[in-house]
Order: structure tokens, then sequence, then C-alpha cells
């Protein structure tokens, strides 16, 4: 059953870029059916009356789809449940008297714009780099004119699921955003549609990759294990063998 | 008065949109590189119009709230795609998707443009297709359908329970490829605050860098708003927390009509409401009522059991149990649209048969399907949605029925635009949920993301154009014209009286009293009294606001507080807007309901002797009354009839 707790909350405060950051301590009194970004909610507007600044943070459907939320919750992305975003994180999860510590995104690709917020516009710039189909509005051939099979479909859907919220990168020692990449090369190579561009598209999007400063992938698959949509690292395989057969070509 | 002219084509209806596109004045490949267009909005509407535009030639700058455009509200839309194929050979036509929505709309809304919308639809599928959207299919490698309220066919495509996302990707994907190419100029993280009009058409805009605080302008040949809804205007609802009427309002303001207000969809699938620091209500897919069943108990005592907790769904016998839509409307039993759904579900409550502890809610009942089916296929289908619903209830409902109650969803009415989508001021276009075109006054289900896509991919591309053609010989605007300047001051000068008022009241706190006043008075059921004080409240609140607001931090910086204010400001106009609208329409349509004008057996009571129009609204100025104009809906191809889902 839930109940009210108290819970220490130690958040990241940064007031801009290039500021020095550091913890800031607010107590809290929560019942546990409160949602995690709701409880930030109410502490803000505790703050507000008391005239200081409230904790930014990124955050918009609180349905666990937009990829918005980014919270590094005591030192996992999205926090302690698996499967689910941020915004999708019930206190239930927490014990009363715990100590609950709330950073940004700490990644060499993702820099703080203010406190909790960061800046993921490299994921748009490797998305930009190649990650679609080459057609334009209209002219297109009718929707069951290449019959797909069902495995098929549904592994480029399991792959398509990806939020874009960038936990992945923020998992991985390595600042890696294989997962990421390997999400949309895959769902694009597994369709008869994106087949086409495969090659280029895993070339293309793994250089822009490099380019931002995002590392490489050791397989130690701490992206698949805090990944709130469970996206499988099989898919990094399977960009490795795109990536692979475009070089062979080249 | 103004003459209200809609620009309808002539012709027989199904010849309507052919015979305007083969007349349509075009613009050359050469001129389209020297036109400019503002796209403000990345959801499924904004994300497709940009990125088609931008195919075509156009150079497009495009704006967006969130840190990336693939974070538009469109992205949370679950359950489907309504398109006219027939592929399930069960009878389904451009005809029949055109009159289930008319119909749907209870009449409210154009013949014409509902017309093309469904024709359109097919077009959207084959796109999507083309893009890489993984859509379900069946095992023989073709696409699977699944029915959604309101329809007796088979006619909804969808992406597990993610169909708006998937869609949103494939609208984004494509909106990326031209950010690559440089056609399309991407601006993140910026707000639109207000339209700049020179010489009576739309110029520009003004908008605010959400990280720097910046006030900029832009300017281009045409501004297109694709910026959604307005129904935070209630502080509860399923819409994201920073969706908003914002910039829309602004446009009214300017001038542009403001078209049925009123016409708010509240969902009938959402988790009930459970405490004051609830920040948002969450959808449970429409699509859920394809195998689940409503319900709630015969018996006052064991409706007060359950509320009391002394008893649980499945302790309640099936013959003790009221499935009250299968009861009342056995021809679409649970499928009926959204409107009558939430109706059905608060008339059952307020009788005092709510099955939580607040009494507002009712059972969405799975065990049927789970024994008809096995749970490993209802797992498969709805899966996804029966792990969200756990993880916030913390109940089972593979065990225990969901409890649901309606949501405020979806705004049918929104910018007035003709059927080029244009605005009533030149140059300034509405698309997808911020214009009020094809839902009338009820939209059904998977009938948004269809509106969405087919005003951006395949509607405004070519009726831009016909604004456009006589436009190239307009050279690029400076934005140093005093029109520019006048606007970025109005901006600035609202900011810093917000910012001085320095009162005690938070923007959450005054937005959650208009969210109370919004849902007692302008929600599921009005009435003339109810409205009436509604107005004088909202004007009492909107006092309170400007005298007693408190913002802290500055006005020239990051300041998610002074982005707040900004919204709700507009929120307590709109919502005084919508209760004017209310007030006026003394009928019940969709999702419209006035309890003075119901049928003895409680159904929608319609007065198309009066009402048969959309009620335009025109801003005056200041604490002025806006003045209703109407454009009468002429129905030439169906014959009005009163909705009828019994039989």
């Amino acid at each position: 059953m839930d109940k009210d707790i108290k819970v220490t909350l130690k958040v990241w405060r940064q007031k801009g870029p290039k500021a020095k950051g550091q913890f800031e301590t607010y107590p809290m009194e929560i019942h546990q059916s409160v949602s995690f970004l709701e409880m930030l909610d109410i502490l803000n507007e505790r703050l507000v009356k008391e005239g200081k600044e409230p904790i930014v943070f990124d955050h918009d459907c609180r349905e666990g789809i937009c990829g918005m939320c980014s919270l590094y919750v005591n030192g996992h992305p999205h926090g302690p449940a698996t499967g689910a975003t941020t915004c999708q994180l019930y206190m239930r999860r927490f014990q009363d008297g715990e100590t609950i510590t709330i950073e940004p995104w700490r990644s060499a690709g993702f820099p703080v714009i203010r406190d909790l917020m960061v800046d993921r516009s490299a994921y748009d710039k490797i998305m930009q780099a190649g990650g679609f189909v080459s057609v334009n509005t209209g002219g297109v051939p009718d929707a069951n004119a290449i019959p797909i099979p069902k495995k098929d479909a549904d592994l480029a859907m399991d792959a398509a699921a990806c939020i874009g919220c960038g936990a992945c990168a923020a998992a991985c020692k390595n600042g890696s955003a294989m997962l990421f990449v390997s999400a949309k090369v895959s769902q694009l190579a597994l369709l008869p549609q994106g087949r086409v561009e495969a090659a280029r598209r895993a070339k293309a999007m793994v250089a822009k990759m490099d380019e931002l400063g995002f590392g490489n992938c050791t397989n130690t698959r701490a992206c698949e294990m805090e990944c709130p949509k469970n996206i499988s690292v099989s898919n990094i395989a399977r960009l490795n063998r795109e990536f692979l057969k475009a070089k062979l070509k080249d | 008065m103004a003459e209200i002219n809609s620009k309808i084509p002539q012709g027989p209806l199904a010849e309507k949109w052919t015979n305007y596109k083969a007349h349509q004045k075009l613009v050359n490949p050469a001129n389209k590189r020297r036109l400019d267009i503002i796209v403000v909005g990345t959801g499924l509407a904004g994300a497709s119009a940009a990125a088609s535009l931008a195919e075509m030639g156009f150079n497009v700058l495009n704006f967006c709230i969130q840190d990336s455009p693939r974070r538009a509200h469109s992205i949370a839309a679950q359950g489907g795609i309504n398109a006219a194929k027939n592929y399930q050979n069960d009878g389904d036509s451009v005809y029949r998707l055109f009159y289930d929505t008319i119909k749907g709309g209870d009449y409210r809304a154009r013949e014409a443009n509902v017309y093309r919308l469904a024709e359109v639809s097919n077009n959207i599928i084959d796109q999507c297709v083309a893009q890489g959207v993984p859509f379900a299919r069946e095992y023989g490698g073709l696409l699977d359908n699944r029915s959604f309220g309101g329809a007796q066919v088979s006619r909804t495509f969808y992406a597990r329970g993610q169909t708006g996302q998937q869609l949103l990707l494939g609208a984004y994907s494509a909106l990326s490829r031209q950010i690559g190419k440089g056609k399309v100029k991407m601006y993140t993280r910026h707000e639109m605050l207000d339209v700049v009009l020179v010489d009576g058409r739309a110029r520009g805009i003004i908008t605010r860098n959400l990280i720097t605080g910046k006030i900029e302008r832009y300017a281009a040949h045409a501004v297109v708003v694709a910026t959604g809804g307005y129904v935070n205007t209630f502080f509860l609802s399923t819409n994201a927390m920073a969706s908003n009427g914002s910039a829309a309002w602004q446009c009214y303001k300017k001038g542009a009509y403001f078209a049925n207000p009123c016409m708010v969809q509240i969902h009938p699938t959402c988790i009930p409401v459970k405490g004051d620091f609830q920040s948002k209500l969450t959808l449970m897919s429409e699509s859920l009522r394809n195998d689940g069943r409503i319900w709630v108990p015969k018996k006052l005592e064991d409706a007060k059991a359950l509320q009391a907790g002394k008893k649980k769904g499945k302790d309640i016998p099936e013959e003790d149990r009221d499935y009250y839509l299968e009861r009342r409307y056995p021809a679409f039993g649970n499928l009926v649209p959204r409107d009558v759904a939430s109706r059905a579900a608060k008339e059952r409550c307020d009788a005092g048969y709510g099955v939580n502890n607040t009494g507002l809610a009712v059972f969405l009942d799975f065990s049927d399907a789970i024994n008809r089916l096995g749970k490993e296929v209802v797992k498969q289908k709805y899966g996804n949605l029966f792990d969200m619903y756990e993880e916030i209830t913390d109940e089972n409902p593979y065990e225990t029925p969901m409890m649901i109650y309606p949501a405020l969803h979806y705004s049918m009415g929104g910018l007035w635009v003709d059927y080029e989508l244009m605005t009533s001021i030149p140059g300034l276009f509405a698309i997808g949920e911020a214009n009020f075109s094809d839902h009338g006054a009820n939209r059904l289900g998977a009938s948004a993301l269809m509106q969405g896509l087919a005003d951006g991919y395949f509607v405004l591309p070519y009726t831009i154009q016909n604004y456009l053609s006589d436009q190239i010989q307009v050279p690029r605007f400076s934005t140093d014209l005093p029109e520019f300047e006048a606007a970025e001051k109005a901006i600035k000068d609202r900011i810093n009286k917000l910012m001085n008022i320095k009162g005690k009241e938070t923007v959450d706190s005054i937005h959650k009293r208009l969210g109370h006043i919004m849902w007692e008075h302008i929600g599921m059921a009005r009435d003339e009294k109810g409205l009436q004080e509604a107005i004088q409240m909202l004007k009492d609140l909107k006092k309170e606001f400007w005298s007693n607001v408190f913002i802290p931090g500055s006005g020239d910086d990051q300041n998610t507080e002074l982005e707040k204010a900004l919204r709700v400001a507009d929120f307590l106009e709109i919502g005084e807007l919508m209760a004017r609208d209310a007030l006026n329409r003394a009928e019940s349509c969709g999702g419209h309901f006035r309890v003075e004008h119901q049928t003895e057996e409680g159904e929608a009571l319609r007065h198309d002797d009066k009402f048969m129009y959309v009620a335009c609204w025109e801003y005056q100025g200041e604490d002025k009354d806006p003045v209703m104009l109407k454009e009468d809906l002429n129905y030439q191809f169906v014959t009005p009839q009163t909705r009828n889902y019994k039989k």
C-alpha cells in the first residue's frame, strides 16, 4: 500500500553551461503514489513560494513516449525502474528515509544547459546525416504493393520504439551513441523501403556520430540495460554488419 | 460586418478537390527558391508540411518549443490512423469514411473539407509505408487493421500502441532530410509569441528563445501555424505539459477568427484523477474498447462497497454488472463515439455508481477477452498499455478490471480556416489540431493523425501556392520594419509587466484554479447559468493573475516560470471565449452538451434550424466583447440526421 515517506533529495544545480555546478539538498515529504516528476513539481512550487528559482529539467508528455525527460537518478539514467522513463517513475520505488541523488545526463555529447537540462541536438544531427528513406511526398507505390514478412516488420518496430532520449549514451562509459544509431539503421535496413540505401545510411550516420564526439562501443551492454524502451544490442550487431558491408563495397 | 468566404470549389463533392488542384495557381521551381515560409510547430502537421514544402523547393523556417522536433505531442497518440483503403474487404470506401466522419462530428463540419480528408487518407498510408513506418502486418505480409469508435468497418492502421510516435518519426525523418540539405532551417526551443502583419498580410513572427530569453524576429512570405490544441486550459488533460494555445491565440488577437472554441473532446478512457498534486492525465488508448467491456455495478450497495474499498471489481458477480454501453447502444456497444461514451460514464457516476474512492471511475474489463483469446494474445495486443497502467496505479489489469474516467483530450475548435487552410488573415495558415476544420463537434478516434498528415503532406503544400503565386515579386522582408519593431516592443512590455507584478500566487496555483472552473462549468455538461457564472469567475481570475502572480528570476534569461505564465495568461482568455461560445450555442452537439437541450433518454439534442453554422469569433480589443460571425453550413450531399448508435 502506498504511504507518505520522507526522502532527501540531492539535486545538481548549475547556472549555465560554463558555470560551476554543485549539489543542493532538499528534504521532501511525499506520498508514494506521486510520480517522480510530480515530486519535482511540488519542490519547485515550494522554491517559487520561497522566492527562489525552480530547478530546470526537461519533461513534456509525462507518459514515457516523447523522450524529453532525462534525469540520472541514483546513478541510473531514468532511475531504478527498468523499461521506463523518468516520468513513468513513481515514488513507491523509494523507501522512507532514502537519499535520492538527481543529476543531468553526464556525457561529452550532451553538454549541460542549466541544472538538469542538457543539449541533445547531436542526436538530431545524426538523424539529419542519414536517418531517413530518401522519398519525397507523393508518387509512392500502394502501401500493400510490397508484402513484408511479419517477423521483419515486428523487428523493425522493436527498433523503431527508440525515443531518442539519450539514456544509452549517458549510460555508456565511453559515451557511445551506438544503440541510438543502430536502432534507426536496423529499423530501416529490415524494411524493403529502407534497404535500398542501407549501406549509405550506416556509413553516414556512423561518420556523423564520430564527428560529434561520441565514443566507441566496447560491448558492455550498459545501454541496453538502461534503455527505457528495451532496445536490444542485437541492433548494434546489425549496424556493424551494415557498416562492414558498406566498407567492403568501397 | 465581414463576409465569411470559405472558398469551397464548385462541382460534385467527389470532384471538388480534383477540380481545385487542376485550376489552382502554381509557383514555378525557380520562383519557389525565392519564397520563404515560416512553419511553427513540428507535430504531424508541422513536420509533414515543413518537409513537403522544402522538398518542393521553398525555403522553410521551422520552429518548435521542445529540444527536438521529434518530441511534439503527436508522438503520444497511441491507437491508430484511419484510411479508406478497404484492404479488409468490409465495404469501406472514401464516401463511407467521409460519411462516418461527418456523422461522428455531429454534422458541424464542412462537407467539402471532410470529403477531401477521406480522399487523401489513402495517400497518407502509402507515404508512411514508403518512409519506413513499421505498421502492424499480418502473416501474409500485408497491412493489418483494427476498428475504432464510431465505425462499423476495420479501417484503422496501427503500429503497436504507438502509432503517433511512428508516424511522427516518419515525418521527422523527412524533415531531418531537408534540414540536412539546408532547405529547412530548424529553430528548437523557440516559442512563438506573436505574428507580425505588414499591410494586412502575415509576414513574420516574434519568438522567445527559451534558453537565452532573447526576443527574436523572423520574416517570411507566409506563416503556417501548426501548434496544436488548447485543452491545457483545463490544467489537467492528456496533453503534454508544454502544449498550449498561445500561438493560435495571438493570431486571434491580430484578427484571425477563432472558430467553435467550445468544441473540445473529452476522451472516455483515461486513468482517473487521484489527487491535487497530479500534473496531467494519462490516456489509455481507445483501441482498448475493441476487447474491453465497460461496466459499473447494477446495485448501489455494490458501488458503495467499491468506493469504500470493501470490494474489488472481480467480487461483483456477472449478473450484478451493468454493461451500460452495450445496454444503451446495442449496435455499437463499447465502440460508440467518444462523446457518447464519456457522457454515459458521467451519467452513471453522477447517479452514484462510480467504482473508486472518488466515485468518478468506471471499469474497463478484459476478463472476457482473456477467456476468449488467451492472456498471450491480449498481452500482444495491449501489453504496453497494461504495463503503463500497472506502473501508474499499482494494479494488475490482467487480474482486476482497469478503472477509467473521461478526461480532456483534443480541441475540435481552433483557428478558422477556409478550404485552402488560410485563416482570415491573408498569408496566415493554420493546420492540424490548431485549425477547426474537419472534425465538427466531435472527432472520431484515429482521425487526428489522419487530419494532421493530410493537411501537412497533401493539402497545404498545394493550397499555399495559390496564395504565394502572386508573391513572387515580393522581395525578402527586413525584420527592421516598424511593424516588427512594434510587435517586439509589445512582447517585451508584456514580459516586463508580468515580471514586475511580484505578487503572491504561483503560476501553477492560478492555472489549477482555472482548470477547476473549466471542468465544473465548461466541462462535460454545461448550462446557461453555470456558463454565465464562469465568464465572471474567469474575468476575476484574470484580474487576480495580472495583479498577484509571482515569477522568480529574470525576463531576459531562461525562465520556466515565465514561460508558463505567458501561456496561462492566454489560457485565461481562451477559457472565457470557450464559455462565451458554449453560451451562444444553445443546443447539444458532439462534445458540446448543454443540459437544457437533451432528449428524454438523455441524448444530445441538436437544433439544426438555429445552429447549423460555424461560430467565428472576431477579436475587438482588450476588455471589449468579441463579435460572432456565422459561416453557414450548407449540407448539399448528406442529410443531417440524429446520430443513432443504438441500431
